[in-house]
């Protein structure tokens, strides 16, 4: 059955400190209720992303939480939170999609959130997506590995902190536009080379922030789409794919054999080729993770990510325009709500409602990482 | 208090990993099942090669963290014991404090690594 977001609804991402937890993902929810015009009694299921509740603000069975305020238990509508660290949102997202395909729902909601900047050591709480035996043990946090993916990919094939500094200078341009956006103002290249060292070689501005925000979306199937909404855009793939947890565990440490095979068979589904992508939300935790995207994706060959950048490429208004939201570095990264966020950016762009960041599009990818690769999620939009 | 790491993994204070007869593949840490062989895999104890070379690292909170290559080909995260890194250099394992679990807590052990000289 063929599957449609008909609603999406996103929060400001930010450190949200005057709203809670509950505020902010029924302000999402909200708006993606609106956005389609149904009352949300007609939903048959709910899907959170959300990556650590728990750790964050000591508050588990978040699902039913949402459940609860977003009015929905009175109807007894099924809620269930999907883990997989900051893919979370992208994995609530595919189990929304395969209840709607498999003909078991009509319409569910996918949600993502997470308060991020209550906690007292947000970084620690990040870091339990990775290793904790084999790698937190040693020393090493998500920075930190991420690092010792960018000095690789430094060595190997020439990309230069430059030429990370520049992903992070196009995100930040992009999200000048994006009322969303945490950080709506554009950083030059020798701002990120002067701002502090987190794990050699990234720095500050090489990082995406901490942030909270909640986001969420209504999928339909064809049948119900077509007759709640104008613009319906459909998903013609959501994939997901697993790879070893530990970085040392993996042959090749520069290139994420998950995105590798989640976008394959994506790309297989939805019948295209990369080129054929007209727009893409990655998952630019660290701006080497954008470069790897561009090479695994199929944008670029492996080891040629960084000259996509260099060109200007993925501009918008480039072959391939990369977050136009700002990504995770610009927009904010919430976590759980990421995943999501990416979606709503998505069907803005296909729906022609994305303003000054518009990218003229037909069809979109989004990619959602969770840790160092071990989880990703690939989704194909079209209008 | 219970430890947070478990203290018990032998494999964490000499770099035993395991060996597939079958594939000829080496895995550290140890593994239960040959992800290649699956159920036909046939996997032992091995005591891996205490020398290796570094194929990345990182400096972070003032250690070096790097993906270590050992001689057999198997691959372990470890922080390196020297006033700097590079990439391609060759070093071998130490028995070294990795950490504790505050003043009074436990002490935790691990194996880390020093260049040769």
């Amino acid at each position: 059955m063929r599957v449609a977001v008909i609603g999406v609804g996103c929060t400001e991402f930010g450190e949200l400190w005057e709203k809670s937890f509950r505020s902010i993902f029924l302000e999402a929810g909200i708006e993606a209720l609106m956005d389609c015009g149904i009352e949300g009694k007609e939903i048959g299921a709910i899907y959170v992303g959300n990556m650590s509740g728990g750790k964050f603000i000591d508050q588990e069975h978040i699902a039913a939480l949402i459940a609860d305020h977003a009015g929905l238990a009175e109807f007894g509508i099924p809620a269930v939170r999907v883990e997989n660290a900051d893919a979370s949102g992208g994995s609530a997202f595919r189990q929304a999609f395969m209840a709607v395909a498999s003909g078991m729902h009509d319409i569910v909601i996918a949600a993502g959130v997470e308060k991020v900047t209550d906690s007292v050591d947000p970084m620690g709480v990040l870091s339990t997506s990775v290793d904790q035996e084999w790698e937190r043990f040693v020393g090493a946090n998500l920075p930190a590995l991420y690092a010792i993916i960018a000095r690789r990919h430094m060595h190997e094939f020439g990309t230069t902190e430059e030429d990370l500094a520049r992903v992070a200078v196009k995100n930040h341009k992009n999200a000048v536009h994006n009322p969303k956006a945490q950080f709506r103002r554009e950083i030059r290249v020798e701002d990120v080379l002067s701002s502090e060292v987190v794990a050699d070689p990234l720095r500050v501005l090489d990082c995406a922030p901490l942030s909270d925000g909640a986001s969420a979306v209504i999928l339909a199937n064809e049948e119900i789409a077509r007759k709640l909404c104008d613009t319906p855009v459909f998903v013609e793939a959501c994939t997901q794919a697993s790879d070893y947890l530990a970085l040392q565990c993996r042959k090749d440490l520069l290139t994420m054999k998950a995105v590798v095979k989640a976008s394959k068979e994506a790309y297989r589904i939805a019948k295209l080729e990369p080129k054929q992508i007209d727009v893409a939300e990655v998952h630019d935790s660290f701006t080497i993770a954008e470069i790897l995207a561009y090479e695994d994706l199929g944008f670029a060959k492996k080891g040629e990510g960084a000259k996509l950048i260099r060109e200007g490429e993925t501009e918008i208004g480039g072959k391939i325009p990369v977050n136009p939201s700002g990504g995770l570095k610009a927009c904010g990264h919430a976590v759980g709500a990421t995943g999501i966020r990416q979606i709503v950016e998505l069907v803005l762009q296909l729906r022609g409602e994305a303003g000054k960041r518009q990218v003229d599009a037909e069809k979109a990818l989004a990619l959602n990482v969770g840790g160092t690769g071990a989880t990703a999620v690939v989704t194909i939009l079209s209008r | 208090m219970v430890p947070r790491f478990w203290r018990k993994i032998k494999y964490r204070y000499d770099v035993v990993g395991s060996y597939c007869e079958k594939c000829g593949s080496y895995y550290y840490p140890k593994r239960e099942l040959c992800p290649r062989c699956r159920r036909k895999g046939r996997l032992r104890d091995e005591k891996f090669p205490d020398e290796g070379t570094i194929l990345s690292y990182t400096v972070v909170n003032g250690r070096i963290i790097a993906m270590i290559e050992l001689n057999n080909g198997a691959r372990t995260l470890a922080e390196v014991c020297a006033e700097k890194a590079e990439i391609g250099m060759r070093v071998r394992k130490a028995f070294r404090r990795y950490g504790e679990d505050g003043d009074a807590g436990i002490i935790y052990y691990g194996t880390k690594f020093v260049p040769i000289c």
